[in-house]
């Protein structure tokens, strides 16, 4: 007897086990191994969040070692009518490894081996537990690395990155996760297994590896990947560019986009956060200036040298303070520190911080933080800027007190006027963290019921029930949404 | 009235008069793999396109949207084919940012168009494809055809940044947007490309545009054999140099380019040498840095034992890397029964390019090989005559070339075959390792099969 059937799901469903699990849990210990499941409400809790605001516990967490595993827990699952939720280090920003309904968790923490490198053909086959840098690590012997860089790639998951198609500072050159995956293995929702794409990389028919990437788990789990590795650029410059105001700093990045000056990677900070980030990193950030540039230019030496000259030009013309250029890896590490750990650094400031992410045209920059500013100011909020500004990839960061009504509903109106801009400006919801749950509701914005229908027909051709990963990316109420989480404090299930 | 002119009647109630044709003489020039369709639509907006899909659907009717029809023969013969959608009236570049380097245009704006229009900007859009002159931006994309530019800034997929599109229920998508970075909802727009107009019409596409580059360089590097020839590509990897353009000829390829350039260019003729491998490199960037590729690439043609390899001026390399671009072209027609292979395996080797040459030579046929950037490999086989016998050996170094790329973990797919040969291998059932993915797919996309079924692999 199904203990819940979860189909085209349209709502909340509260998590709760029922006697019939009880079998359940019995059978997934006798495939995975006691040590393998979790069942007791003070291990699932630690599950029950990701790196966003979102809550939702699983009814149960396992942790298979195989692909032969992953999809007996699903058939497993399916026979009890519980939905599954695939979930990788948990770092995601959108809540979409959070069990919304409930159900069984797969943590793909410890399918994390890489299973074979190709050096000669920069291919490597990895589980999806795979930490992120850890490929780098694997290749970096040969010259080689894995170029998609998320800001937690320490800690985040290759699994969770193709789920999400994530990005980082340097996919404003390599691009995003899907460029460079060339296959996967994948288990289906009937808990079929599959594999889409090619070794060579290139699509045999439809290119289904585009479609699966950054389908956010609702489509398929994946449990294996096959990434594309890059050469190591023969050289690299940072560089650090001071301002003494962020509309300085926004015309630098608009005048280096389109006088095609093509940096790898090209963050801003603003002074206010580099402030922060200086207290607790230590890098060298300059205390009194409006905005930064972290821009890093990689290539042949004589292409480094020209590109770095033609910043420095660009800078010079937009008043910057001060061109400082890397001296040494260890000076560029440092920086880079500081630029990745700036969410943690927030930490010291606020109970709580809401990192918004949102898309505009690069053209656009000073409009949209000119914006933020009033926003910031007509709610009264310190919201930092820190983001991938050669790609116009927004994360404002707000600060706020969770346990303050008032505080919180405010915030969550910054951060949806924040979204709605970024649409209004030409952009996108999201860049980066994906829609998940924080942002289904907001596709409307975007998205005719055209759209709808034909992404509905699409999930449902692998995903019919919605048994896998269900009430992520599509809106479930009509109409022009909201961000999710102001439903989710009024309901009172967020704390 | 006839049944035909009766539909072509009710087609034109709905998108005017003048944008329906039935002539026989133009339709028989629409015909793909000699299926000719009972009418041509030319709709002049992405409404009139959703009408003629709508159309479609309540008479169950199959369509083929086209731009330039250069590559129409792509793909496996359609099982039906009603009306042919000509999208070159829809024409019109919706959107440029030139800040921001995106531009959205109408999927029959001519790439040649949008190049010029571009250049004034100091732009352009690296979709250097064959029949560049007349390809639209939608045809370039749905074909999927290679670009000669990929080695440096990848296919298609890494700058197409969203789509609009009619699906086959007749209601107008979009995927993407016109941000350079987007993860908003499922990614439609990439299945689209290579798709050849069998999941939606494309009616426009919106693309990451780049910077003309300072300067540029090319040379030509001849070797006596493969061996040497790979030794070269190697190196190049290794040492990681930014190549714009890579592309190796086999002596049979450098034959029929040289006979071709002999004849139509003054600059380029007599330099493909005979019986020689050929290898050219195009590259980019500011003066030092070309500068130091070309010295680099010729020391390590030097390393490989090159026999010469010489810097191609502006007025020589235009023209050869012109008729690079358009391979495509220049080897389908290069005989009367040309099959057209595109081969993709994570690794080339020679007993690979040995083997392949065997599959000819046993079938008694000419070859040629091309190998392009990112390795992927032109393999084409010719026939003297038109004929059973030549569509029977054809269709057996197909057979054989499909074996041999599953047997290296890669991939055959046919970019050119006579209609016969094409039938033959359809026969042969030669299914996708992820058919019923793809079809799942197609159906989701196209419920009612109303784009012209049966032109993907496997009779999706």
């Amino acid at each position: 007897m199904p203990a819940r059937r979860v189909s085209h799901y349209s709502g909340e469903v509260s998590p709760q086990l029922t006697p019939a699990n009880a079998s359940l849990i019995r059978e997934l210990k006798r495939l995975l191994g006691p040590t393998n499941v979790l069942d007791q409400s003070e291990d699932l809790i630690l599950y029950e969040y990701d790196g966003s605001v979102e809550k939702g516990r699983p009814d149960l967490v396992v942790f298979p070692h195989t692909t032969a595993e992953v999809s007996q827990i699903v058939k497993i699952s399916n026979k009890y009518g519980l939905p599954v939720v695939g979930r990788g280090a948990g770092t995601g920003l959108s809540g979409g490894a959070v069990a919304r309904s409930g159900g069984v968790m797969i943590v793909f923490a410890r399918m994390n081996n890489i299973l074979e490198i190709d050096i000669a053909n920069r291919r490597a086959v990895v589980q999806p537990g795979v930490v992120n840098l850890d490929i780098t690590r694997a290749v970096e012997h040969a010259g080689l690395y894995y170029a998609p860089d998320p800001s937690s790639s320490k800690s985040c998951t290759i699994g969770g990155n193709v789920a999400e198609n994530s990005g980082g500072p340097h996919t404003l050159a390599y691009g995003v996760t899907a460029n460079h995956i060339a296959a996967l293995e994948l288990v289906l929702p009937d808990g079929e297994i599959a594999r889409i794409g090619t070794l060579h990389g290139d699509p045999a028919g439809y290119d289904m590896c585009g479609l699966f990437v950054g389908s956010e788990g609702t489509l398929a789990l994946v449990t294996e990947i096959t990434v594309k590795l890059s050469r190591a650029a023969e050289a690299v410059k940072t560089i650090l560019a001071v301002f003494e105001t962020i509309d300085d700093a926004c015309e630098a990045v608009v005048e280096i986009t389109a006088k095609g000056i093509t940096p790898a990677a090209c963050e801003m900070v603003d002074g206010w956060t580099l402030c922060v980030i200086e207290d607790y990193i230590h890098a060298g950030f300059p205390r009194d200036s409006g905005a930064v540039l972290l821009l890093e230019v990689e290539g042949p030496r004589e292409a480094v040298e020209g590109q770095a000259s033609a910043i420095d030009e660009v800078c010079a013309r937009c008043r910057s303070r001060e061109v400082r250029v890397a001296k040494d890896d260890r000076e560029r590490d440092l920086l880079w520190k500081g630029r990745k750990n700036a969410f943690g650094a927030m930490g010291r400031l606020a109970p709580s911080n809401y990192v918004l992410d949102g898309v505009i045209p690069r053209s656009k920059l000073p409009q949209a933080l000119n914006r933020i500013r009033e926003l910031a100011k007509q709610y009264g909020f310190q919201i930092g800027n820190i983001f991938h500004a050669g790609d116009g990839n927004l994360h404002p960061l707000v600060l706020y007190d969770p346990r303050d009504q008032q505080q919180f509903e405010k915030a969550i109106t910054v951060a949806e006027n924040i979204i709605r801009m970024c649409v209004e400006l030409g952009g996108a919801l999201t860049g980066e963290h994906g829609v998940g749950m924080e942002k289904n509701e907001l596709m409307p914005l975007l998205f005719s019921d055209a759209d709808f229908a034909l992404m509905r027909r699409v999930h449902d051709a692998y995903n019919p029930d919605s048994s896998l990963n269900p009430g992520k990316v599509f809106p479930l109420s009509k109409g022009c949404g909201e961000i999710r989480i102001r439903k989710v404090k009024e309901s009172g299930a967020r704390v | 009235m006839t049944l035909t002119a009766n539909l072509a009647s009710r087609l034109a109630e709905v998108i005017g008069a003048h944008n329906v044709v039935s002539a026989p003489e133009e339709l028989a020039a629409h015909a793909v793999d000699a299926l000719v369709p009972q009418m041509i639509a030319r709709p002049t907006s992405a409404e009139q396109v959703t009408e003629i899909v709508r159309f479609a659907l309540s008479e169950k009717l199959a369509v083929q949207a086209f731009g330039s029809r250069s590559k129409c023969e792509m793909g496996m013969p359609p099982a039906r084919y009603d009306i042919a959608i000509d999208m070159t009236h829809l024409r019109e570049v919706a959107h440029y940012d030139a800040g921001d380097l995106t531009l959205s245009v109408d999927a029959g704006t001519p790439l040649r168009e949008l190049a010029t229009f571009l250049e004034r900007h100091g732009q352009f859009l690296p979709l250097a494809v064959p029949c560049f002159e007349s390809t639209t931006a939608g045809g370039a994309v749905a074909s999927g055809i290679d670009s000669a530019l990929r080695q440096q800034y990848g296919p298609v997929r890494d700058f197409l940044i969203g789509a609009e599109f009619v699906d086959g229920t007749g209601q107008q998508c979009r995927s993407g947007g016109r941000v350079v970075k987007n993860v908003t909802g499922y990614d439609f727009h990439k299945v689209l490309i290579g798709s050849l107009s069998t999941l939606g019409v494309i009616t426009r596409v919106n693309f990451r545009t780049f910077p003309l580059p300072a300067a540029s360089g090319a040379c030509l590097a001849a070797f006596a054999n493969w061996q040497q020839a790979l030794t070269f590509r190697g190196a190049i990897a290794m040492k990681g140099l930014p190549l714009a353009g890579l592309e190796i000829l086999g002596p049979s390829a450098a034959e029929i380019l040289g006979a071709i350039l002999q004849r139509t260019d003054a600059n380029a003729a007599g330099l493909l040498p005979a019986d020689e491998w050929c290898a050219y490199c195009s590259y980019e960037g500011n003066e030092p840095v070309v500068a130091r590729i070309g010295a680099e690439l010729k020391q390590s043609a030097k390393d490989a034992e090159a026999r010469e390899c010489i810097s191609l001026q502006k007025s020589a390399d235009e023209p050869l890397g012109g008729m690079l671009r358009e391979a495509y072209e220049w080897l389908r027609w290069a005989s009367p029964a040309t099959v057209l292979h595109r081969i993709a395996l994570p690794q080339l080797t020679p007993d690979v390019l040995g083997e392949l040459e065997q599959f000819a030579i046993s079938a008694n046929l000419r070859s040629a090989l091309l190998i392009r950037a990112a390795g992927v490999l032109y393999f084409a086989v010719f026939a003297e005559t038109e004929g059973e016998a030549a569509w029977s050996a054809l269709a057996e170094v197909v057979g054989k070339v499909n074996k041999l790329a599953r047997a290296n973990r890669g991939y055959s797919s046919i970019l050119h075959a006579p209609a016969a040969v094409k039938t033959r291998v359809a026969a042969a059932r030669i299914a996708l390792p992820d058919a019923p993915l793809q079809q799942r797919l197609k159906q989701a996309f196209d419920p009612a099969n109303v784009f012209a079924p049966g032109r993907i692999v496997g009779g999706i």
